[in-house]
């Protein structure tokens, strides 16, 4: 049996009515003991009978074909069993929900780095051998480096408003800024290396992979093929981080897929971390032209926001830089606009919070700097400017506790006791400054599915193609079930990553919790209706509780309901009006204490307190988690993350973690996380919201604000690395 | 080559290529996919084992140069059903996201542990010459060689606080 649901109204808050009382709870993860020991399996960690190693070569020029290569020679070395090359390999991984493969080919080279052949031999190190002696021959042609000079631009009609007049308004101003910041290239950087293991059965392929979104990968992959979906399988039931990297179905699983089709034993390619920063997506750097203007009072009158970021040719996603941009702030004169360069680099794609993670930084920075000149409060000047309705579409908003989130995170912070001007608290060598930005990010749900089994002995069983790259899935849903259905959370299993179960929304764009959440929430409404009726009462007056249903003065254990065995119920959740009808986001406040050092110009974040509202909280310690990640995923875009692509050849420079500086323990203090109380009827029927981006989104303007405080130096030129912050210090 | 190798405790006889790395042996040949490869380079720390008590990255030595050394991997330190108290804690205190450099984070900070209490300093250590206080600023500076993406430092240096206060003086596990 399955139910469908579509988000078309609010639905009764039936979690705040349940018994069990495991919503919300900050449970541990229920993988934990096999995370922690070592015995979760991820993609590589395959042994499979006959398995061969296979290892990608890239392209070493940044525009051309290949016109050749010493193959010969690379298959006459020892263990080597094929070198392939192939017209269905892929130049870069799919975009995030593409559901078909993107530009595919072997043979025209659009970036330096392209996969474009594979060595698999019996061995790893007699592959990697073969790999690195294979040697490629092109005929070279010009290629476009440089976002800023590039031939080729589009403009997105897409992203581009023009409202009231930005210019009239600018013009009258009582205080205004103009400014542009620029944020460089980015990487995901997930732990694991993206690595795939593909095995035939006659014309069926299993793939052990990486992957944040299973559904769309399986349509990915079988088209990259050509051959249908329901030949395909893809388990991923652990992903070791994805951040938007592991979105689409990316060149190593094709071209294993290739490989041991063709040589009739299950091959398996790691990429390496090299091959990750170079070959995977990566966050387009961005050059933002910020124009706010305000009146006397402290009104926004004008918002103008105007970006360029670059991409492959033939991509469609362009970095939606602006997004929140559209909703935080009203301003009645407003304009917005990109431009997308067309260059050969990497594919540029959705990094964690795609649009919030850079385009917060600019706007963030910016009020801060209006706030300054207008000698207003940082916090006070951003609660002037809260709208009533969406400035841009006239709606009403869903639940925003944003004014709430900046006063109660200054109350913890101690944001009264800061001093508001510049360069004026000191510790030894060290200046001292406090700073603030606002956490925002868009709220969306997607479709999704699937099925709950309840058995008689009161145990259950939810089963989705649902993903957990750390972001807690297997904790939330199992909480969902046991709350709905009134069974201890050891009574519930959950099974995920395997294309074989029901499609789910996959993890991405923070929508996964929601969407996948309320998909076994519908089922288990159902179950809760079924089990009512045997009972004998109306669904409303059911208790279920420790596998006993009450009500009606009646009282059952599941066994007795279920005498006939057990129920299986599969719930289908899809968006509905409430997605166009109201603005839905989750939101928040950063506070920020940094020291910077008066003689090098170092920066150290001293303290960091972020205050978050997403409705429900599911699981208040993953939940916990996803922010105090994302507000360190902010400290390094704030101060050392920087992707450097070579201006000659466009290779990528610092493409291991020596080179490519992400947080290290050291470099973070102990992380405060405050959750406020929320529900958002209009966002789902569980009444949650994306809370796995917002970490990320405006933190990293909080500590560069802290920096102007402690300083008197207005770093726009993301990182502020020392060299930046010193030309503003006073000798 | 041939080579016998002592991990957790268990003889392995081999016979591997010369260029096959600790870790890749432990991976690929032992089935103790536990350690795990994020970079190949020591750059890491997921793939942190014991050599002979003390921390090491497992990608960067070869596997032949360790006939007869004593290697625990974190298949050595607990399982599911036994969990050592870091890996509990670690539970507990959500030190981890994906997992996937938890078991190199988890090695790593039984060795530090004991390096801590033998009075090694850190580069924010107070006095070279110990005993170590256990800062917050000491586990975050011993544990820098551990990167974690998802960035669940809070937690993970929680956790390492509260499994240190509750195992001093034991024994790292064998």
């Amino acid at each position: 049996m399955s139910t469908s649901f579509r988000m078309d109204a609010p639905y009764p808050r039936v979690l705040d009515r349940t018994a069990q009382g495991v919503i919300h709870r900050p449970l541990d993860r229920p993988e934990g003991p096999l995370k922690v020991t070592g015995r979760a399996t991820y993609a590589a960690e395959q042994a499979l009978e006959g398995q061969v190693e296979g290892v990608l070569v890239r392209a070493t020029v940044a525009r051309g074909r290949v016109t050749g290569m010493n193959d010969a020679l690379v298959r006459a070395m020892p263990g080597v069993l094929g070198v392939f090359a192939d017209a269905r390999f892929l130049r870069n991984p799919a975009q995030g929900g593409a559901g078909e493969a993107p530009v595919q080919g072997s043979t025209e080279v659009f970036y330096h780095g392209q996969p474009v052949a594979l060595v698999v031999a019996e061995t790893f190190e007699q592959a990697r051998h073969g790999a690195a002696a294979l040697a490629l021959r092109y005929e070279e042609a010009e290629a476009q480096l440089d976002p800023e000079t590039a031939e080729s631009v589009d403009r997105p009609d897409k992203r581009k408003l023009d409202q009231g007049d930005l210019d009239a308004a600018m013009a009258d101003a009582h205080a205004k800024v103009d400014v542009t910041y620029t944020t460089p290239p980015h990487h995901s950087a997930a732990m694991e290396l993206h690595a795939s293991v593909a095995e035939w059965t006659g014309d069926r392929l299993t793939l052990h992979g990486s992957f944040q979104m299973l559904k769309y990968n399986k349509a990915e992959l079988a088209d990259a093929l050509g051959i249908p979906r329901e030949r395909v399988r893809i388990l991923s039931p652990y992903v070791g981080g994805g951040f938007g990297s592991k979105l689409g179905i990316s060149p190593e699983a094709v071209a294993a897929a290739i490989a041991a089709h063709e040589l009739g034993r299950p091959v398996r390619v790691v990429m390496t971390r090299q091959q990750v920063f170079g070959m995977t997506t990566h966050r387009t750097s961005t050059r933002q032209r910020m124009r706010l203007a305000a009146d006397a009072e402290g009104h926004l009158t004008a918002v103008g926001h105007e970006d360029r970021v670059y991409n492959l040719p033939g991509e469609s996603f362009s970095e939606p830089t602006a997004q929140s941009t559209h909703f935080l702030y009203s301003g009645v004169n407003r304009r917005l606009g990109q431009e997308v360069a067309r260059v050969n680099r990497t594919c540029a794609g959705s990094v964690r919070a795609p649009g919030e993670a850079v385009g917060m930084l600019a706007l963030e920075g910016a009020m801060d700097e209006l706030a300054h000149e207008l000698g207003l409060d940082p916090i006070a000047f951003r609660k002037r400017n809260i709208p009533d309705r969406h400035p841009e579409k006239d709606i009403p908003y869903s639940a925003r506790r944003f004014a709430d989130c900046m006063d109660e995170g200054a109350r913890l912070f101690g944001w009264d006791a800061r001093n508001p001007t510049p360069g004026q608290l000191h510790d030894g060598e060290w200046l001292i400054g406090h700073g603030m930005a606002a956490a925002a990010r868009v709220n969306m749900v997607s479709a999704s599915q699937a099925r709950v089994i309840l058995r008689p002995e009161g145990t259950a069983l939810v089963e989705t193609d649902m993903t957990d790259i750390g972001t807690g899935t297997y904790a939330i849903l199992g909480q969902i079930a046991a709350e709905m259905l009134g069974l201890p959370i050891a009574a519930v299993e959950v099974r995920l990553g395997d294309t074989d179960l029901p499609p789910a929304a996959g993890s991405g764009g923070s929508h996964g919790a929601s969407s996948a959440g309320s998909s076994v929430f519908v089922a288990c409404e159902s179950l809760r209706t079924t089990l009512a009726e045997r009972l004998g009462c109306a669904p409303d007056d059911l208790t279920l509780k420790d596998g006993i249903a009450t009500g009606a003065n009646r009282r059952a254990k599941f066994a007795e309901l279920l005498s006939d065995g057990a129920l299986s119920e599969e719930g289908h959740f899809e968006p509905g009006r409430t997605k166009k009808e109201v603005s839905q986001a989750s939101y928040g406040a950063f506070f920020a204490e940094v020291g910077v050092n008066r003689i090098t110009g170092e920066t150290r974040v001293r303290r960091m307190l972020g205050t978050f509202a997403a409705g429900r909280i599911l699981n208040e310690k993953t939940a916990r988690s996803q922010c105090q990640g994302g507000m360190i995923w902010g400290i390094g875009a704030a101060l050392t993350e920087e992707l450097a692509f070579d201006p000659r050849d466009g290779h990528v420079v610092n493409q291991d973690l020596a080179e490519y500086h992400l947080p290290v323990n050291l470099d973070c203090p102990q992380i405060e996380v405050q959750l406020l109380e929320e529900r958002d009827d209009m966002a789902c029927p569980i009444q949650s919201k994306g809370i796995g981006e917002l970490g990320i989104s405006g933190a990293g303007a909080a500590v560069v604000n802290a920096i102007y405080n402690a300083t008197g130096a207005r770093v726009r030129d993301y990182p502020a690395t020392l060299d930046k912050i010193l030309g503003g210090l006073d000798d | 080559m041939r080579m016998e190798l002592l991990v957790n405790g268990d003889r392995h006889a081999l016979d591997l290529d010369p260029r096959t790395t600790l870790l890749d042996a432990l991976r690929d040949h032992l089935g103790l996919t536990g350690s795990k490869k994020g970079c190949d380079h020591g750059q890491c720390g997921a793939c942190t084992v014991l050599l002979n008590g003390r921390r090491i990255n497992a990608c960067l030595t070869l596997a032949a140069m360790h006939h007869g050394d004593e290697i625990t991997t974190i298949e050595g330190i607990g399982s599911p059903d036994a969990l050592h108290p870091l890996q509990a804690a670690f539970v507990t205190h959500d030190g981890y996201q994906c997992g996937y450099c938890t078991p190199g984070q988890i090695v790593s900070a039984a060795a530090m542990l004991e390096e801590a209490r033998a009075g090694w300093p850190s580069h924010v250590s107070v006095t070279l010459d110990g005993p170590v206080e256990l800062t917050d600023a000491e586990i975050s500076e011993r544990m820098s060689g551990n990167l974690c993406r998802c960035a669940a430092y809070t937690g993970i240096n929680t956790a390492i606080r509260e499994a240190a206060e509750k195992t001093n003086g034991d024994e790292v596990p064998e």
